[in-house]
């Protein structure tokens, strides 16, 4: 059963290629619609299958579909260690949640286009949905990649379809700009995530998740020192960084936004975002050993979580309200990470994916009523109009701003009391993130929903229905039970994620099965089960010697979970009095404070201050490079251009003063130098019969004197 | 009448004078039609030489010579006159001292 995993991003996949190849040309919407949403539909049946049984089996598997790169000899720290990769695909709880939340909010997602797209022409519904699928199987190899290499492929394919679906609209400049936007920041993330890639093999000698675990498991723990770990680290949160949108590089998320609206749910809120998170839990062992740099993931998540939230409470689009608020969300899931809270990140990823996609799917509601409008100040009084739309957005913004007992006061708490364990700053900087997160939630809602209907009096907004319904209330039902699967221990609850996840995050890992596909499971795998189960049990308590955040007190633990729910209650009841009963108020306080004001529109001028250095400095050394390309290269160019011209000038005259002179010279010897022979050569044929005559005469005149001549000799020859 | 019996010599008289006066056209006569002639005389010279020669051995071959001689010189003459008008078209006239082409 498991050797099919690789079935789960093969699903989409095939939905990808069965509508880039033929959907666009040939495929009515209906037949695309299906073709991707029961793809979707497999892979998630599947998906929960796989999960049921990683559930009864905490064994992790590891299934190699086949060779990809065969051994080549290479040097590293642990010596002499083939540079080996195959396509290994790892199942194992992390993955199982992480498959889950993909294939099952990608499905509603799925759906959800199917009516939000139907404006479409046919060729872009297909492509549109192509895409969108490719992704979802980009995704799933990504988040069921068995080493780093796949996971990459994965990575960068989810890089690729998040570029072109910003780009959808390609008609429009400012996307097409935003797309650009978001591969260029995400090209830096790529540069440290490669490094980091080859610094890990160079320091474990293989690329294998678990092997790579197991490697670091052995080194020592570098608690004050910046050594090899830790700069594995460090470049692998770059990578993270990037992908995540953390400080510096959260510039893209905001701009991405110029997709369409269900691309920003699934890509841009749920799933792809998320995959710095999942990067740094599915390494918790290596980043354990790197306390530095998981001090500075800690901070980082806080800060950006902070920022992008305080740049949340001023702005006037819908949809960039959300992207900041994911930037925000995404900031405290760093947190734990940071804090050694993994599950807790893990499950405000699966949380904060229900119930941000339900409010970007309402925020799309919204933009579709109100005929393509986004901007929050023409909006007002939609209650009326959308009921359906304004209770699951309500629960969302309930769920986000952490209102008990919805989803988002679970996780939130859960890793708010992380942070309270570890370090009280970084909870007080959570803490007053999660204030303005309910505050500009509920502006949000305000603005959209309460005071007078600002749009155009002739049109009647019109609700979600059908295929549009259907998704936003699925993901509501998800953001009310979906907390349940993490009740802390405070509460009487089990925290059942925690354990489902504990086996991926154990420092020595229960043995895993190899499973190859096309091939019966190995004999003694349930053998195998019971001597894991045994394992695992010991692995907790190395687990919890592993991050030792100290434990708060059972009273502690109860005041924090009311106080977080009191804040939730604040920031509500701050956003009801500033843009329902009292609007006037917010212009009033950003007139009396108009630089906090101004800096906040303006995003703390990051953008201002990317495009003055890096943008502008780029183009600047472009100039410079060119400049140097006119100047010194086809300077050179030109030189030795003329040098061959002059050599082939010397050459020229050499030939013809030299080497044709000793040939005419040889001629002209010849030619003069027969000047007196020439002179018999009269043409006459006259002359010529005279001469033959005179020699047949002189001739016969020696024949005929040929005895005396011989006389003569023979006296001569005699005479001595 | 006392008959002086034809002995080769007078043949060979004969043929030796036809010879000279032939060498004596070819050396100074300047119309080339002249000097075919004269070859022509040189040729029947030899001729007359073989056939004499042919009758005083009584041995044939000398007169099997003079037939081939006389067919070869047929066919020079006509090859000859071929040239020669060829000459005469090209030159306007027959002047042998005009043919100096391979003047060195």
């Amino acid at each position: 059963m498991t050797a099919l995993v690789w079935l789960l991003p093969a699903f989409p996949a095939a939905g990808a290629a069965l509508n880039g190849v033929f959907g666009i040309r040939w495929f009515s919407r209906t037949v695309t619609a299906a073709v991707a949403c029961l793809s979707m539909l497999a892979s998630l049946a599947l998906a929960i299958v796989a999960a049921v049984n990683v559930a009864r089996v905490p064994l992790a598997r590891t299934v190699v579909l086949g060779d990809w790169i065969p051994a080549i000899p290479a040097v590293t720290s642990n010596g002499h260690l083939p540079f080996h990769v195959a396509w290994t695909l790892l199942m194992d709880p992390l993955a199982a949640v992480m498959t889950l939340v993909v294939t099952g909010i990608g499905l509603l997602i799925h759906v959800y286009a199917t009516a939000y797209m139907r404006e479409e022409s046919r060729g872009s519904y297909a492509r549109f949905f192509c895409y969108m699928n490719l992704f979802c199987a980009f995704m799933l190899l990504l988040v069921l990649g068995g080493n780093f290499l796949v996971l990459f492929v994965g990575w960068e394919g989810v890089g690729l379809c998040s570029y072109l679906l910003i780009g959808f609209w390609y008609q429009k400049t400012s996307a097409v700009d935003a797309g650009r936007k978001a591969f260029i920041v995400n090209r830096i993330g790529d540069w440290g995530f490669v490094l980091g890639i080859m610094a890990a093999f160079l320091a474990f000698g293989t690329l294998d998740l678990q092997g790579v675990a197991a490697a670091a498991g052995h080194w020592p723990i570098e608690r004050a020192q910046f050594g090899g770990l830790s700069i594995i680290c460090l470049l692998l949160f770059v990578g993270a960084a990037a992908k995540s949108a953390q400080i510096p590089l959260y510039v893209w998320l905001p701009d991405a936004m110029e997709g369409p609206t269900p691309v920003s749910a699934l890509i841009h809120a749920a799933t792809m975002v998320t995959a710095g998170v999942y990067i740094v839990a599915r390494n918790v062992v290596l980043f354990s050993h790197a306390p530095l740099v998981l001090a500075i993931i800690a901070i980082v998540g806080a800060l950006t979580a902070l920022m992008a939230a305080s740049i949340a409470v001023v702005q006037t689009d819908i949809k960039r309200v959300l992207a900041y608020s994911t930037i925000s969300q995404l900031g405290l899931m760093f947190l734990a990470a940071g804090v050694g809270a993994v599950s807790a990140a893990v499950f405000h990823l699966v949380t904060h994916a229900f119930f941000k996609a339900l409010l970007f799917l309402g925020s799309g509601v919204v933009i579709h009523a109100m005929a393509g409008e986004q901007d929050m100040r023409r909006m007002g009084g939609l209650k009326r109009y959308l009921p359906l739309t304004f209770v699951t957005m309500v629960i969302g913004a309930l769920a986000i701003a952490g209102a008990p007992p919805l989803a988002g006061f679970f996780s939130k708490d859960e890793i708010l009391l992380q942070a309270f364990g570890r370090n009280r700053a970084l909870w007080a900087l959570g803490s007053l993130a999660s204030l303005l997160t309910a505050f500009y939630m509920f502006r949000l809602i305000a603005l959209t929903f309460y005071g007078p209907y600002k749009g155009d009096a002739a049109r009647e907004p019109h609700d979600a229905r059908g295929a549009m319904a259907v998704p936003l209330m699925f993901l509501a039902i998800g953001t009310i039970v979906v907390g349940f699967i993490g009740i802390p221990r405070t509460l009487g609850g089990a925290n059942a994620i925690e354990h489902f996840l504990a086996p991926s995050f154990t420092e020595t890992r229960p043995a895993s099965v190899a499973i190859i596909a096309g091939q019966p499971d190995p004999p003694g795998t349930a053998e195998r089960v019971a001597e894991a189960r045994a394992e695992l049990a010991r692995d907790r308590a190395a687990h919890r010697a592993a991050f030792p955040v100290t434990e708060v007190t059972q009273e502690r633990a109860w005041a924090l979970m009311l106080l977080s729910a009191l804040i939730a209650a604040t920031g509500l009841a701050g956003a009801w009095r500033f843009y329902v009963t009292h609007p006037d108020v917010p212009r009033r306080a950003a007139e009396r404070s108009s630089a906090l004001h101004a800096l906040l529109v303006n995003d703390y001028y990051v953008d201002d201050l990317y495009h003055a250095t890096i943008v502008r400095g780029t183009f600047a050394a472009a100039r410079e490079f060119w400049r140097m390309d006119l100047r010194v290269i086809d300077a050179f160019v030109n030189a030795w251009g003329i040098g061959t011209r002059v050599l082939a000038w010397i050459s020229h005259v050499v030939d013809k003063l030299g080497v044709d002179g000793v040939v005419n010279a040889t001629g002209w010897t010849a030619g003069e130098g027969s000047f007196l022979v020439r002179r018999g050569q009269t043409g006459l044929v006259q002359n010529y019969a005279l001469l033959i005559l005179v020699g047949v005469c002189a001739f016969l005149t020696l024949y005929m004197l040929a005895p005396g001549l011989e006389l003569m000799r023979d006296l001569f020859a005699a005479r001595p | 009448m006392h008959v002086i019996p034809i002995t080769p010599y007078h043949y060979l008289v004969l043929a030796a004078a036809l010879f000279t006066i032939g060498v004596i056209g070819v050396m100074v006569r300047r119309n080339i039609i002249i000097l075919f002639m004269s070859i022509e005389l040189m040729l029947n010279a030899v001729n007359l030489n073989l056939v004499a020669f042919s009758r005083l051995y009584g041995h044939v071959v000398g007169q099997v010579f003079a037939l081939f001689i006389v067919a070869v010189a047929a066919a020079e003459a006509a090859v000859g006159l071929g040239i020669l008008l060829a000459f005469y078209r090209n030159k306007e006239t027959l002047n042998v001292d005009e043919v100096n082409l391979l003047r060195g």
